[in-house]
Order: C-alpha cells, then structure tokens, then sequence
C-alpha cells in the first residue's frame, strides 16, 4: 500500500479502477497526465473480476452501427495494446485472435443467429467484416470435439480472448510502474464542481481534479446526476462454471465456452434481472453444464472446481456510454459492457481525448446518452 | 443399484460429517423418531479423532488409546438408532432453502432437509514454512490416519515439528507401534505459558492435564525435543531430505525422510460459509469460526453447526454439542418427542464440563506469528495455485486490498481445495501487510461446488423453464 | 516411506500402479497403498509447473493426492478404498479427459 501519496490534487481523477477505468487512467498517465483512480475495496461487486474474458467482434452493434466499427478497431488494436503492457510490466497476459465461434443445438438456434447476423450487418453505415455461417461437419474441421448435438454455428476470424485477471493485474502493475496513484477503498460519495474543478469526496478524505471521469460500472447510474451527467443502467446477473485444469483441446474461443491458457475451461452463461451475486441458481449451472457437455461431451467427465456468477455492468440498451458535461466541463462517463473488447479504445483513443478536454465526437458522437432522451432503445435481449 | 434409490427425497434433519458431532446428532434426531440422514465423505464413520474406529488394523493392540476406543460407542448408538447413513458421499452444496447436494461414484442427488446439522468438523491449520510443499512434509493427522486405517507408521528418519496436544498423542503412539522419531521441534514458545498460567487451575481440574502430561513424559524418555523453535524450513530436491531448525540464537538441522508438522486445527468452513452462513475472527484461536447461539443455529434458518466446526473443543465436546444442535431440532420439528432425547440442561452441563481447560490449551498452544505468517518471500501460500508470499505482498503494493481482489490477480483460492490450505494465511497475510484485523480483511467468498463434481453431474441437475431461458438467448 | 506397524492385521488386496503390481491392505486408501509401496516420492507432478507433490493432509482438503483410478483422473486417493483389481496411474501435469 502506498502510504507515500504526496498529493490529493491531480489533472485528472479516474472513479472506478475496474478494466475501463484502469485503462483509461493509464492512457492518461501514458501521455502525461497526472492521474489517480479511485476504487473501492475487496468485497464490491467489480465486474472486472467477473468476465468472460472474450475480445468479440461478432454480433456486436445490433441496434447501433457504430458500435460494431468502434469494436472491430478495439479487435485490431488489441495486440498492440498487449505488447505495451509486456513491455512494461513483464506480464503476459496471452491476447490471441485465432476467430471465435458461436455453437448452435438445434435449427432453431442457428437461424436465429443467422437472422440476427443478417439484420447487423444490414444496417446502414455498418462495418463489414468476414463471417460465416456453417453446419456441423464444417464447424467439426476447426473443433474436432464436438457432439453430434451441434447443428452448425458462426465464426468470426476477428474474435479473440485474453487472460482479463491478468490483464487486471497487468493493468495495475502498469499503473503503479507509471506513476499513477491507484487508491483502494476510495469509495465517491459525492462531487462538487466549484470554481473550474472537480472536488470528490471519498471514504477516506477529500480529492480534487481539473476533470474527472466516471468508470464505475453500474454505480455511474449514481454518480452522474452529481455533475450534470446521465448514464441509466440496467445490470443483469449471470453464471459462469469453471472446470478443473485439463490437457490443451480448444483453439478457439466460443461465446459460451473457453479454454483458458492455464487449461481450466469456462462454461457461460446467463442473463438475470438480478442483482444479488451471493447467490447461485443451480437449475440455471444445469441448463449450462448440459449445453457444454451437448457441444463437447469429452466435457462431461471434467470436474468442476467452481462455479460464480457476476453482476453485468450494462447500459441500459447494451452500448457504451461516454459522455461529456456541459454544465459541469471537465466531467466525462464511461461506462460499457466490454471492458476486456474495448480496452485498446479506452487507452489509446477515449483517453487522448479526455485529455484534450473534449471527446471526439465524430468518433464517438454516437454513444452520448442523449441517445437515450429521443430513440426509445432497445435491448439486444442478449445481455 | 443407484445409492440414492434407497434415499428419501426430504428428511427431517440431515447431518453432515460423521465423527463424534454427527454421530451423537444423528444417533438423537434418530432415536427421537425424526427422518434422519447422516452423510460422510469417508469409507467408514468416526471422522478424524475415531478414525477407522470400526476397522482399524491396530484395533487390538494398545497403541491408539483408550480414548480412541470409546469412539466405538458412538458408532454403536448411531447403528441402533435408525438414522440413513451413507459413506463414500461428498457434500457439494447447501443453499439456503436447506437442499443439499450429494454425490456418490459420479452420481449427483438433491435432498430437502427441515434442518441441517453440518458437522464437517476441522482441519489441520496450515504451517507455511519454506519447502512444506516436498513429498514426504505431511501432516500429524495425515500420519494419525495413516496409522489408524492402515498401521503404518513412517519409515526411515521422522522428524514432527510444531505444537499442541496431538503431536504428542501422534508420537506416543508412533512409538508404542514400534516407529522411531529423530526429533520433535516444539514451536511453543515461552510467552505462551505465561498467557496460559492464569488458566491453569481450571486445566488442573479437567482431565486433559494428567492426560496430557502422561503422553509428554511417554515420548520425551525417547525421543530428543528442541523448544523453543523460531524458523524452520524443509529442503531437499524432489523430496525432503532435512529439516532446517532455528531456536532463538541456535540452529541446526536434523536429516529426516518424514516431516510431519501441526500447529493445531481449525473450523473447516467451507460449507458452512458457501450456504452463507456468518462467521467471525476468533483471535485466540486464530481463525475464523461461524456466530451461533448456544444450540448451534446459525444465521440461515435451518441450517446449524456442531463439533470442532463451530469452534474447537475435541472429540467430547463435539458429541454433546452435536446431541444440543439434534435436541434443537426436535424442539422445534417435533417437540413431543423431547421425552426420547436427553435433557438439554444435562447435555449443557456435560459439554460445559468437556470445555474446562480447553483455554488453557488455546492459550499455550496458540501458533505463533511467524508460522503463521510466512517471512520468506519464496513459501508457497496457496499450494493449488503455487503462488508464494511474495507474490502476495507485491499484490499488496499493486492495490488489493482483501483477499477476493488477490484471488483475481494471483488466482490464490481458485484451486479445488478452495482456501482450505491457504485462506487463513492469506487473510493474516494481508491483514499484517496492511495494518488492519483480520476480521476487517475478511475471507475468500465460498461458493458451491465446494467439493469438485463433474460436469456430468451437475448437468444432470433438475432444469426448469426459466433457467433454460436465462441461457439460451441465441 | 511408510511400513506396516507389527502390531497391525489386515487383509491383502493386489491392485495395479502404473502397471506394476502392488499388494495393499483391506481399510487402506489409494493413498495409503501408494505410500506404503514406495510411491509417494514422487507421487504425482502439479498441472500448474509439474513439480512434484506427494498426499499432504491424508484427509481429502489438500488435493496433492489426486491420482488417476480405474481410467478416472483427478480422484483424491486418500478418500477412496482400494478394491481388488484397481488399476492405479500416477499423474503428471494436466488431466487428459477420457472419452
């Protein structure tokens, strides 16, 4: 712990130090702004510790176009974020980009998905990118294991995964190495904007920035309104089952299951209208546990090791949320459901802008919450 | 046949463990003519202090104690009273609504209970020295149940190394069993006898002192005992070859092919806290243990605890703790048959008598700081994960703050043993790194599985509709 | 690392290790059988760094027993009695599902 900290004033504080806070802090840091992130304690919900640890491109962007070229670009950019942060720290947090799919048990499901595909990249102004739809013996040339339940599903030679606790990690470590005051057990409850800055009350005594952005997740909804801001949230609960460590078998990553480089495989996931992560719905492990042993019955005999499940950090119809005050200048929000996809755009983009004092709006324009105020939006219902 | 076919789908009361707490619990739910189920993860009942009670090889010799045989009562009341019994059977979960789930030879089952009784007792408290982690670096219970299931007692150069009443008991029947130990490196250091002596009259008065010494005296005429230990570590390549003492101002090291280290137990939690039930930091005995009320009842309706899980007492007071937590129930589910079960007032007097002199014991052999705290960055902390002290620490300067955020940056606690061997280290590990108490570090979150399953197994969990729903979304 | 206490009575049991026969006691565990042949030095090799590990707690919460038994691997040894006939094999590193 750092009990050194020689100030409590800095260009820029960061409220929330889960994976888009961090990464943004760091891009901060990374050209020069004085940074601190401000972050809670041990037992908080922190959706940063509780992922699927995917870099996905596919599906994404239905309902806004934007989102699917703001994504593509966090899936390019990903590597380079993944060798600055070796570069740094040492730490590897093993980014790979082989394509991912998306597994169908019946007709029904693979239509859907095609349908829904079909609608994305329909939709005007949208990013082109490959995808394909194949059937069970084309799905079987890439993943060997599968069951004879698989009908067929998607692939993306874009999507990827990483190791995102160790991206955390790394991300921390590359704060501490920068510079950059990370200070647990800050808890905001309250921001004052008086005389052209920001003042935070903490937990633990006051802060003051010049600006100031909002990373908290699903408690942005809170903190908002304190500087003239919006971010209406609705999180959503889901399970994830972890199995014990086995021999290497997946290259590539599934929206549902993933090997992960230690060799433990990820079985997701759900979606509840639910917010208490102390508990589990065991029907709702059945229900993933059977699909997983359906696409790869090799499965079935793994053990499982242990099973949790994370509040979703979600915005009310799914995209990102950054924003900037007008009655407040200097105040931005940043809140989205893909910390781990995105975190290349929140260094290397949604940070030079804060620091500009402005964000782009011709890059990004589309995701303010004014969206809010005229389309009645709607969920993907995926999330 | 399935072992579950045999099974009822809800009881009255279920127990869970069956050493003395279970035993006693169940044999007085049954008998009181409550549904009852006792459950064991091993081959046969008696937990850890009566292992192998009904088999044991060294069965009719006296090496094992006349305490030890008196376990074979509770076994024998437990038959007689009717109560289910299923060995072989792990316990993976326990909500709230009190369902538990079973597993036996890769085959899954729910069952409801009215109560449930978790008596899953303690374990050994982990001793993270340098090296702990070699073939051959075991524990005292793993060598006491070695000796009870299958008479083995180790061979070649034995070294024990700690504190508390059971490396003594261990060593005095290693030696009647014809085993030879090198040396014994007694960690108790002198302060504690001095927290301890305010407590002796009442230990005088227990029968645990002439017990106790008695032991002492049987294995200090053979075998050579170093106190005062200060630091010790295991070395060796690919197994231990030596153990490595310091003692204040003197060291040395003794060669030894068997290490065996205690540093007395503790509750074993897990259950308990992944069916969230509320636990607090007990400082003297250095660990976590469930708030109860003086029958056992938790905080989650239903669900209680009995035995060493609800706070360390030995073999006795788990037994009539266990017959308070079944006295409990019965008052509760069917209080006409409160006539069939013993008084509560007597069994209170009984467990009250069972606990005189146990402070005394807390106090003198209570683990001291640097065994329980590793200095050298290099200890393993968390065996399943291999992460090390230092790793921690440098956690610790990156920003975590308790131990959920180390698990997410380190993986500490995400092996199969769930903190079992490193959730009490890595709590006063980071309660020491950051100035604060234990109780304000807290613990890992448990959750079910608390045992592993297969992926099989839970997929052959019931499913309903909304469940599929949450899932499927396409 | 372990021998029979001379005061001890059992029952014989042959079971398998790695092929190679051994001859255990009726009331033993995997575990117990293993490390009274000789088996425990070492006994298994992590999935994490494979280095090598050998039954710790003999209770089933340390999982360093963990041994492959009758073609199922991952089994804590110490929790499972021997049976004539087992087929006991030693693990190194990551389980390899069976089919």
């Amino acid at each position: 712990m750092n009990d050194t900290l020689r100030t409590n004033e800095y260009d820029v504080a960061v409220i929330g130090g889960g994976l888009l806070g961090s990464s943004i802090a760091w891009g901060l840091g990374r050209i020069g702004q004085l940074t601190c992130v401000l972050d809670e304690g041990d037992m908080t919900k922190r959706a940063s510790r509780a992922n699927f640890a995917l870099v996905w491109v596919q599906s994404k962007g239905l309902g806004l176009p934007e989102y699917t070229g703001w994504t593509v670009r966090a899936s390019e950019n990903w590597a380079k974020l993944s060798d600055e942060i070796n570069h740094l720290t040492g730490i590897d947090v093993c980014h790979q980009r082989p394509g991912g799919f998306h597994l169908a048990l019946s007709e029904k499901e693979l239509e859907d998905r095609r349908l829904s595909l079909h609608r994305l990249h329909n939709q005007p102004g949208a990013t082109d990118y490959k995808i394909e739809i194949l059937g069970h013996d084309q799905v079987k040339k890439q993943l060997p294991h599968i069951g004879p339940d698989v009908v067929g599903g998607t692939y993306c030679p874009l999507d990827g995964h990483v190791n995102s606790l160790r991206y955390l990690r790394a991300i921390h470590t590359a704060l501490k190495a920068s510079g950059i005051d990370y200070r647990p057990e800050h808890k905001v409850s309250a921001i004052e904007y008086r005389n052209g800055e920001f003042r935070i009350v903490t937990e633990q005594g006051e802060i003051r920035a010049g600006k100031i952005v909002l990373a908290a997740g699903n408690a942005n909804m809170t903190l908002a309104p304190m500087v003239g801001l919006d971010a209406p949230m609705a999180p959503t609960r889901g399970q994830i089952i972890v199995t014990e460590r086995t021999i290497p078998f997946l290259d590539f990553p599934l929206t549902t299951i993933r090997q992960t480089d230690e060799g433990t495989v990820m079985i997701g996931d759900s979606r509840e209208e639910f917010t208490d992560d102390a508990v589990q719905n065991l029907p709702i492990n059945a229900v993933m546990a059977d699909r997983a042993r359906r696409m790869f019955p090799l499965l079935g005999n793994l053990n499982v090791v242990r099973t949790w499940s994370g509040i979703r950090v979600m915005p009310k119809d799914g995209f990102p949320i950054y924003d900037q005050s007008e009655t407040c200048p200097g105040a931005f929000v940043a809140c989205c459901h893909s910390g781990v996809t995105l975190a290349p755009n929140h260094a290397f983009d949604i940070a030079p802008m804060i620091a500009q004092g402005a964000l782009d709006l011709d890059r990004v324009g589309a995701f303010s919450a004014k969206r809010f105020d005229t389309k009645s939006v709607q969920s993907s219902g995926y999330y | 046949m399935s072992f579950a076919s045999k099974l009822r789908t809800a009881y009255d009361v279920i127990v869970i463990g069956a050493g003395p707490a279970g035993l006693a619990a169940a044999s007085t739910s049954a008998e009181a003519g409550l549904t009852t189920l006792l459950l064991d993860e091993n081959q046969a009942p008696g937990g850890q202090i009566y292992r192998a009670i009904t088999f044991s090889p060294l069965k009719n010799s006296p090496v094992l104690g006349q305490d030890y045989e008196a376990g074979i009562n509770l076994v024998s009341s437990c038959e007689k009273s009717g109560a289910d019994y299923v060995a072989g059977c792990t316990v993976w979960s326990l909500d709230r609504e009190r369902v538990v789930g079973i597993s036996r030879d890769g085959e899954a089952r729910l069952i409801k209970a009215e109560r449930v009784i978790i008596a899953t007792g303690a374990l050994e408290r982990p001793f993270p020295i340098p090296g702990w982690t070699l073939p051959g670096v075991m524990t005292i219970g793993a060598g006491q149940t070695l000796l009870k299931s299958s008479g083995l007692i180790p061979e070649g150069r034995m070294v024990l190394a700690g504190q508390g009443p059971l490396l003594w008991l261990y060593a005095a029947q290693v030696l009647r069993a014809g085993g030879t130990i090198e040396a014994i490196c007694d960690t108790t250091p002198l302060k504690n006898y001095i927290d301890a002596a305010p407590y002796l009259p009442s230990f005088l008065l227990s029968k645990y002192w002439m017990k106790g010494l008695g032991l002492i005296r049987e294995v200090k005429r053979k075998v050579k005992i170093i106190n005062g230990i200060t630091k010790l570590s295991a070395e060796g390549e690919g197994k231990v070859k030596r153990l490595v003492w310091q003692a204040g101002g003197r060291s040395g090291a003794i060669d030894a092919d068997v290490v065996m280290l205690h540093q007395g137990v503790v509750p074993h939690v897990n259950l308990a806290m992944a069916a969230g039930v509320k636990h607090e930091w007990d400082n003297v005995q250095a660990c976590f243990r469930p708030v109860l009320d003086e029958s056992g009842n938790t905080n989650v309706h239903g669900i209680m605890i009995a035995g060493d899980g609800a706070g360390i007492g030995g073999a006795e007071s788990a037994a009539e703790r266990g017959r308070l937590a079944a006295i409990d129930s019965v008052s509760a589910l069917h209080p006409d048959a409160l006539s069939k079960v013993p008084a509560r007032d007597n069994v209170r007097n009984a467990l009250a008598k069972s606990m005189l002199g146990r402070k005394f014991l807390d106090l003198l052999y209570r683990p001291t700081k640097p065994f329980r705290i590793p200095q050298d960055d290099a200890t393993i902390v968390c065996r399943c994960e291999e992460i090390t002290a230092g790793e921690i620490r440098a956690s610790v300067a990156i920003g975590a703050t308790g131990p959920n955020q180390l698990k997410s940056y380190r993986r500490t606690g995400m092996g199969p043993c769930q903190g079992r061997l490193c959730g009490l280290t890595v709590t006063e590990l980071l309660a020491y790194e950051r100035g604060k108490t234990p109780d304000e570090i807290g613990y890992y979150r448990l959750r079910s599985p608390v045992k592993p399953i297969s992926l099989a197994e839970l997929a052959s969990m019931p499913q309903d509709d909304v469940a599929i729903k949450a899932v499927v979304r396409g | 690392m372990f021998k029979r206490a001379s005061q001890s009575e059992g029952h014989a049991v042959k079971l398998t290790v790695d092929g190679a026969p051994i001859v255990a006691r009726q009331g033993d565990t995997v575990s117990a059988a293993m490390l009274a042949a000789g088996l425990g030095e070492p006994y298994r090799h992590t999935a994490v760094s494979g280095v090598a590990r050998a039954p710790y707690c003999m209770m089933g919460v340390c999982f360093d027993c963990l041994v492959t038994i009758d073609g199922v691997g991952n089994r804590q040894g110490c929790l499972v009695p021997v049976q004539e006939g087992m087929v006991i094999t030693r693990q190194k590193g990551k389980r390899e599902i069976e089919s």
